[in-house]
This record gives C-alpha cells, sequence and structure tokens, in this order.
C-alpha cells in the first residue's frame, strides 16, 4: 500500500472508500451525466442527485486503438461498459490489448491505475475496467 | 422575385479529390464555383446568397470565394456542422430559395487536407514537476483521450460498428473488411476519387491497423478537394432553357437534424437516432421509401460506419445490415448500389466538400451522366453525410420529368 497522497485523475472518481464513479442523476428523468450540467439534456429540468455507478458491467463495445496522442500508451483497448444500464466510457486494462482477449459481452470490473506523480508527491489514480 | 415549393439543382461540381500541392483553398473553391456555375448554364450575378463551409482554413471562405469569383453585395453565410458542413451550406441556400427570398443561390465546401494526420485526437500532456490542476468539464487532471477511451475518429467509428455488432451479432473484421473491398472496388470506376485502385480483401487486412477493427483503408481517404452547387426555386427554372429544365435534378428532400437525447450519446457518439430520424424525415418529405431509392451515397468515414448506416437508412430491416451486406444488395450490380463513387475510403474526404460531393454522384447517374459508373436507368437516389457531435444531412435527388 503506497503511502502517498492520491487525487483521482477526473472529479466523478471517488476513491473512498473503495473506487467508484458517481454521475449527476436527473431528479425528473433520471439519466445521468459524469460532467456539470445546466440543464438535463434529455427533459431541461435544472435538479441533479449524485449516485454511484455500478462497479461490475460488460463491455458493449471497443476498440483497439494503435495511434493515439503523444503520451498515451498504445496500443490500448478503449470501451464503453455497460454498468447496470449506465453506459461508462473506459479503458480495458490488466488484459492484453487484443482481439483473443477482449470480446463483446465481456464481464469486468472497475480498477484503478496511477498515472503519473506530480512534484509535490501526490499521486493521480485513474479508472479503467478489467476482465472479472 | 419567384418562389416555388420545388427545389432543384440546377447545377453541381466536384473538383479531382487528391492531392493540390499548388492550389490553396480559395483556389480549390473557385474551381468548383465556375464548374456548377457552367453546369448551371448561369453567372455570380445571377445568385441570390452564397454559403458556404471550410473547416480547417483562416475563416470567412464565403467572402474569401466572393473576391476571386466576382463580389455582387449578396448575403454571404459561413457555415461549420463538422463533415456535415458542406450539406448544411447547402441546406442553408435551399431554405433562402424556399422561403423566397431569392431565385437562385450557391452552395460551396471546400478543405486542404492532404497530409493531414489523425483527426479527433488531441490533449496536453502535464509538463514535468508541475502539481496537478483539474481543467475541463470532467475536472481532468490530464487529458483524458487515450486514458478513459479515445476521441480518436477511427476509435469512435470502429466503436459504433462494434456496438451494432455486440447489438444484432455477425460483424466481425472480416465482414467489415469486406464492406472496405467493395467501395475500393467501386473506386476504379471514378476518375475524380482521390484512390481509385482495387484492394483485396487480404491486402485490406493485412494493412496498417488504426484502430481495431478499422485498418488504414478502412478509414476516410484525408484528401484536398472542393464542390459547388447552383439551387434554384421552380418558378424560375421553368424561364430557362429546355435543355436546362432537363439536366436539372429535383431535390425531393433536404433535412438537416442534430442528434436528440439518448442513454449512452454522450460517452459514444449515437449516429444512428439522429440519421434515423433524418430518413423518415426525408422519406415522407419525398414521399419515396428506401425502396424506391436506385442509389445511395452514404457516410463511410469507417468501414464500421457504413454497416450502421444501412439500417439507419433504413435499407434493411432492423438489426439486418449484415444480412443486407452480405446479400451482394451494396454492390454496384446489386439491388440497392452504396456508395458507387468509392465512398469516403477511396473517393475521399475533404470535410466541408464531402456533404455537396455525395449529391454530385447521384446528380450524375440520376442525369444520366455518370460515364463508366453509371447505374443504368437511375431515377432517384439519396445522398447521406453525418458530422460528429452531431448533424446529419440527408437529400433524395430525383431525374428531372422534363
Ligand atoms: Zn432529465
Amino acid at each position: 500500500m503506497s503511502t502517498a497522497t492520491q487525487i483521482p485523475f477526473v472529479e466523478y472518481l471517488k476513491l473512498e472508500p473503495t473506487p467508484h464513479l458517481v454521475a449527476n442523476e436527473c431528479t425528473s428523468c433520471g439519466a445521468r451525466f459524469f460532467d456539470r450540467r445546466n440543464a438535463c439534456a434529455g427533459c431541461f429540468n435544472t435538479e441533479f442527485t449524485p449516485v454511484d455507478i455500478p462497479t461490475e458491467g460488460v463491455v458493449r463495445s471497443f476498440s483497439i486503438i494503435t495511434f493515439a496522442a503523444p503520451g498515451v500508451d498504445v496500443p490500448f483497448v478503449a470501451a464503453v461498459i455497460d454498468c447496470g444500464g449506465t453506459s461508462v466510457r473506459a479503458n480495458i486494462i490488466n488484459c492484453p490489448p487484443d482481439p483473443e482477449h477482449v470480446s463483446l459481452g465481456m464481464s469486468v470490473r472497475l480498477a484503478t491505475t496511477v498515472v503519473g506523480i506530480d512534484s509535490a508527491g501526490v499521486e493521480a489514480v485513474n479508472y479503467g475496467f478489467e476482465p472479472a | 422575385m419567384s418562389r416555388s415549393d420545388d427545389i432543384w439543382i440546377l447545377g453541381i461540381h466536384m473538383t479531382k479529390f487528391g492531392k493540390h500541392p499548388n492550389l490553396d483553398v480559395v483556389d480549390l473553391g473557385a474551381e468548383a464555383i465556375h464548374g456548377a456555375l457552367a453546369d448551371a448554364g448561369v453567372t455570380m450575378a445571377d445568385m441570390g446568397i452564397i454559403a458556404a463551409g471550410n473547416l480547417l482554413g483562416s475563416g470567412s471562405i464565403a467572402q474569401q470565394l466572393q473576391k476571386q469569383v466576382g463580389q455582387t453585395g449578396i448575403p454571404a453565410y459561413n457555415v461549420s456542422n463538422a463533415c456535415a458542413t458542406g450539406a448544411t451550406a447547402l441546406r442553408t441556400v435551399i431554405m433562402a430559395v424556399k422561403a423566397g427570398e431569392v431565385d437562385m443561390g450557391l452552395a460551396v465546401g471546400v478543405e486542404k487536407l492532404a497530409g493531414a494526420g489523425l483527426l479527433g485526437a488531441g490533449g496536453k500532456a502535464k509538463a514535468d514537476n508541475d502539481e496537478w490542476a483539474r481543467n475541463g468539464r470532467f475536472g481532468a487532471v490530464g487529458p483524458v483521450d487515450g486514458r478513459i477511451g479515445t476521441e480518436s475518429m477511427p476509435g469512435v467509428f470502429a466503436q459504433i460498428g462494434m456496438e451494432y455488432g455486440h447489438k444484432y451479432g455477425g460483424a466481425d473484421f472480416e465482414l467489415f473488411a469486406k464492406i472496405s473491398e467493395k467501395n475500393h472496388s467501386h473506386s476504379t470506376l471514378n476518375p475524380l476519387a482521390a484512390y481509385n485502385k482495387a484492394m483485396s480483401l487480404e491486402q485490406i487486412m493485412n494493412d496498417v491497423m488504426i484502430a481495431y477493427p478499422n485498418t488504414r483503408p478502412m478509414c476516410s481517404a484525408n484528401c484536398d478537394g472542393a464542390a459547388a452547387a447552383v439551387v434554384i426555386n421552380g418558378e424560375k427554372l421553368k424561364t430557362l432553357s429546355l435543355e436546362q429544365q432537363r439536366r436539372a435534378v429535383k431535390v425531393s428532400a433536404s433535412i438537416l437534424t442534430s442528434d436528440p437525447w439518448q442513454e449512452a450519446c454522450q460517452v459514444l457518439p449515437d449516429v444512428n437516432t439522429l440519421t434515423r430520424n433524418a430518413a423518415h424525415q426525408a422519406y415522407e418529405q419525398a414521399g419515396v421509401g428506401p425502396q424506391d431509392l436506385n442509389l445511395v451515397e452514404l457516410h463511410d468515414c469507417f468501414a464500421t460506419a457504413e454497416l450502421v448506416h444501412y439500417d439507419n437508412l433504413m435499407l434493411c430491416e432492423e438489426g439486418g445490415a449484415v444480412d443486407f451486406f452480405e446479400s451482394g444488395a451494396p454492390y454496384r450490380d446489386g439491388k440497392m448500389p452504396v456508395n458507387v463513387s468509392g465512398g469516403l475510403q477511396s473517393k475521399g474526404h475533404p470535410i466541408s466538400a464531402t456533404g455537396i460531393a455525395n449529391i454530385w454522384e447521384v446528380c450524375q447517374h440520376v442525369r444520366g451522366e455518370a460515364g463508366d459508373r453509371q447505374i443504368e436507368g437511375a431515377k432517384v437516389g439519396l445522398a447521406h453525410v453525418i458530422g460528429l457531435a452531431s448533424a446529419c444531412g440527408i437529400h433524395i435527388l430525383e431525374r428531372s420529368a422534363a
């Protein structure tokens, strides 16, 4: 267990008590958004409540990316995960990035990975999904 | 000033797509405009409006082009709608003509893209030794592209095709590669295509993998090009020569949609709902159904995209796109030829020109002027484009009865 201070890579990732994602859910129609909203894109309601997203899901779609922006390790697997009815964008991690190991409908669970450490010694922790 | 609800393409032109190192966007756009005006048999003096699109240039392309081809003081609209920019320019002119504000108008799209790298991927990495700072709508401490899925176009559209496979089954790497093989084969008959060499299935599958399951030849070809169209209303058309009336192509439907909210549409762009909505509206407006179409030019920005649009445009039963392809229907000798121009994978995809160039292709066929690649007896065709984030343009075009 690292003793370094850790922060989540994005605000919708919560590290405590165990790593999970939190969405803003429209209080009227139940639409979920991972970023902040002025109003719901589905029904224009302006009230939201935070909801925890299930940490297990299935791969609804994926692509194995060979060419990417500088600083991104390739190949990597970009995917859409169906987490109990909420779609989540993520990389598939802890799994060889090839079509023999990644498949449509595959069961996965949320996992975390340290993406870097800054000059103050703080680690940024990102999420991905690994085979369940 | 005349007015009628009938809208026609009086003249249309596309430049050769490919590398034009000695022509800038203004040269290319002006070439397309002069081609369209000559095809229409009119001049800039007849134009009541110009709408122009160019995504990667310096801006105000409409006025830049007027300075090259004629400054008549008409309203100039600079439009931008990603890969649907050309269709949006055309739609803008059609609305002005249909509203009765002008008799005739000019739409043009032009892009210089040869040599451009992957589109859509980006983001800045953290400089060494800095402290983490949150940025953007997700409060991210670094670029999310590549770390939380992908924003690269090949990867996004790969997932769009794979999602269809997850939902309905049967879509694998080989199937997508076969779609690409079809379009590259079609392009051999198109002298204006950026690439017009046939490629074998083996060549396509063994080429450089860009974003599985899309290899390089399964991605749209970055290239230079322009296309322009002259739009006229039916009353004004009646005052022109019989030859102009005979060659004019009827715009039986002109539709532009954006994406309505759907679960997941902000996680992976939903190119399906807005295309299906546009198709429904277009068929209703034109009073034709998919079975009446003689050819379709659809937005095959990647091989994985073509598959889903067979379904979205209702060329097949819902969920039946794989069977539709495997039946041979979308080949040029099939019952519903799709992308006989070679499509974006081989004809090329100079972004802002694409949404007029696909209409040019359909016009060539319904006029009976498509040369070696003519679809015999073509009377009605459909042209479709998608711009991400998202916009969908659909036009249905019909041969003149004159
Ligand atoms: Zn809502």
